[in-house]
């Protein structure tokens, strides 16, 4: 790890936005956007992903860490729109039950890796499958917290899987996280267990290739 | 089954004063189950104190555990301050929008009055009626959640992030609201016969938080708040890590501490040992999928972990275990530990 990337991991996990600012603009002398976006925030928040698992840091931390580079990534493509990845066609859920915050971290991950992603709020089964359905949605990311969420997404998947077959399902959330299989259970197409696994999948999604 | 004239309420006592009892107690939060057992719908089960009376006695019976619970759902807390509350057919009531929209209604916000709220009565009755009911042989359990905690069903998990991070004024004026309560709240159970208090605190979980900030911010309102509860608490973090913080929560004058499935029994049991009770760790979420062997494995591997010497109640990980856990896996578990739970059998082996 660079010396940019320490220091910008430091701030992350200090919830200090003006530190992590600051090290993005002087970066630029190192960094074109795009590669501050893949070798430092994405690599960074992957790092923050993997050590939250192993009990090393909070979720907090992997909020405000998500959130501030959120921001800072919006700001850096007003001015290169062009960096938007917008494949997959992609779209987030609460479903169900009403704790948003795994859902926000997601979307805060996935913005940071600088791509687009419609956030549906919270829906119940039918809105969600109606809307997705219409709106040709490639990879739908699904979060809950409440385990009887989790099993109601089993109705979800095979709803979406016979009405538009293209459309993959991703699963996260904490009854996953402590019963590893149940992702299957449900048939989900993905799981992730961390919030930076949804870059992950959305990489994989495009074979790997960024758009 | 009680093979040594000990009941449930001198098991644990005693194991909570770090000896062994005759057998290791256990307690199987089981807050739905009594809707099964009665034929009623959640939603129906919970809208009066004698269906959950008759609800916890007849899985006291069934299952022989150690413990009768005075609790409903998380989020009748909420109820009592105005929130709503969302039934499901198959899971635990779940607590609906936020009712402190923005940060600036915390500024008129008030306490509920306990005796005002229909919910919390319907509670302290069932409290009561366990009480007259299981004539001091039997724990019966109380909940109260954290001050520092239930802000996450009172405003919302990321709202109350950014309390916590950068509103210190905002997050000290509910602070002080909900300690209020929350010591009222529990102490109104203890008159009302419960035997001791769950302080649920998820929030200031090393998973939740970094343990700096719970030294700011959910250590000092703990302290403050098990010091105004007049009789035996103990800490349950829901699910979250516990060992980073286990010298701090020792410290909050708790008496013992929920572990999750995610923590090895056997270095908690170390790191708590004379000093706070050991209360876990079974995997809830993966108890659904269970069959009677694996039931049998997971209670003997906790048995083996953390009994010796006592100071160790065999429960959940969560406090709450699933609806979906079945009928054979509760009885599977509840015969393993007549199997291999008295403590004169593992000397003997």
């Amino acid at each position: 790890m660079d010396n940019i990337t320490e220091h910008f991991k430091e701030a992350l996990l200090s919830s200090d936005e003006e530190a992590a600012r600051r090290i993005m603009y002087e970066s630029k002398q190192h960094y074109t956007s795009l590669q501050f976006i893949e070798n430092v925030v994405v690599n960074i928040l992957d790092h923050i992903g993997d050590d939250w698992e192993k009990g090393e840091y909070a979720l907090s931390q992997v909020y405000m860490s998500g959130k501030i580079c959120e921001r800072l990534v919006d700001s850096l493509l007003v001015d290169h729109s062009v960096l938007h990845k917008a494949k997959p066609k992609m779209a987030i859920v609460l479903f169900n039950d009403y704790h948003a915050l795994g859902k926000r971290i997601v979307l805060a991950h996935l913005k940071a890796g600088g791509y687009k992603v419609t956030d549906y709020g919270r829906m119940d089964t039918e809105e969600l499958i109606e809307r997705a359905c219409k709106e040709q949605i490639e990879l739908l990311f699904v979060s809950v917290l409440m385990l009887s969420s989790a099993l109601r997404i089993k109705e979800v998947v095979q709803q979406i899987h016979q009405r538009c077959p293209g459309l993959k399902i991703a699963v996260g959330g904490a009854p996953f996280r402590l019963n590893s299989g149940l992702w299957q259970e449900v048939g989900a197409d993905f799981v992730g267990f961390t919030a930076v696994d949804a870059l992950s999948i959305a990489s994989s999604f495009n074979g790997g290739q960024q758009s | 089954m009680n093979l040594s004239g000990m009941n449930s309420m001198q098991r644990t006592l005693t194991a909570m004063s770090h000896k062994e009892p005759d057998r290791v107690p256990f307690f199987l939060p089981l807050t739905m189950h009594g809707a099964k057992e009665l034929g009623l719908s959640i939603k129906e089960y919970f809208s009066k104190a004698e269906n959950v009376v008759e609800g916890q006695l007849r899985l006291s019976n069934k299952y022989g555990h150690d413990c009768l619970l005075g609790f409903f759902y998380g989020p009748i807390e909420i109820q009592a301050w105005g929130g709503e509350v969302i039934y499901y057919d198959d899971g635990p009531p779940n607590s609906g929008e936020p009712f402190i929209r923005k940060q600036e209604d915390i500024s008129s916000l008030e306490a509920p009055v306990i005796a005002e709220s229909k919910h919390l009565r319907e509670i302290l009755r069932t409290i009561s009626l366990l009480h007259e009911k299981s004539a001091g042989e039997v724990p019966i359990l109380g909940v109260a959640i954290s001050p520092f905690s239930v802000p996450v069903m009172q405003m919302g998990f990321e709202a109350y992030l950014e309390l916590v991070y950068f509103e210190p004024r905002l997050f000290e004026k509910l602070m002080q609201l909900n300690m209020n309560f929350c010591a009222a709240w529990a102490n109104a159970q203890f008159e009302a016969g419960a035997t001791a208090i769950t302080y649920f605190d998820p929030v200031s979980s090393p998973t939740i938080i970094p343990r700096e900030l719970f030294l700011n911010k959910g250590f000092p309102v703990a302290v403050e708040t098990i010091r105004r509860i007049k009789g035996p608490v103990a800490t349950h973090l829901a699910s979250g890590r516990t060992l980073p913080i286990i010298d701090d929560l020792v410290k909050t004058k708790t008496g013992g501490i929920g572990i999750s499935a995610e923590e090895d029994l056997a270095e908690l049991k170390n790191a708590c040992r004379g000093r706070l009770t050991v209360i876990g760790n079974l995997n809830g979420l993966e108890m659904i999928n269970w069959n009677s062997d694996q039931a049998e494995l997971a209670v003997r591997e906790a048995i083996n972990k953390a009994a010796p010497g006592g100071g160790f109640v065999l429960a959940d990980n969560h406090g709450e275990i699933p609806f979906q856990v079945s009928d054979e896996v509760l009885g599977s578990i509840s015969e393993a530990v007549n199997k291999y739970g008295f403590y004169t059998y593992s000397k003997g082996k």
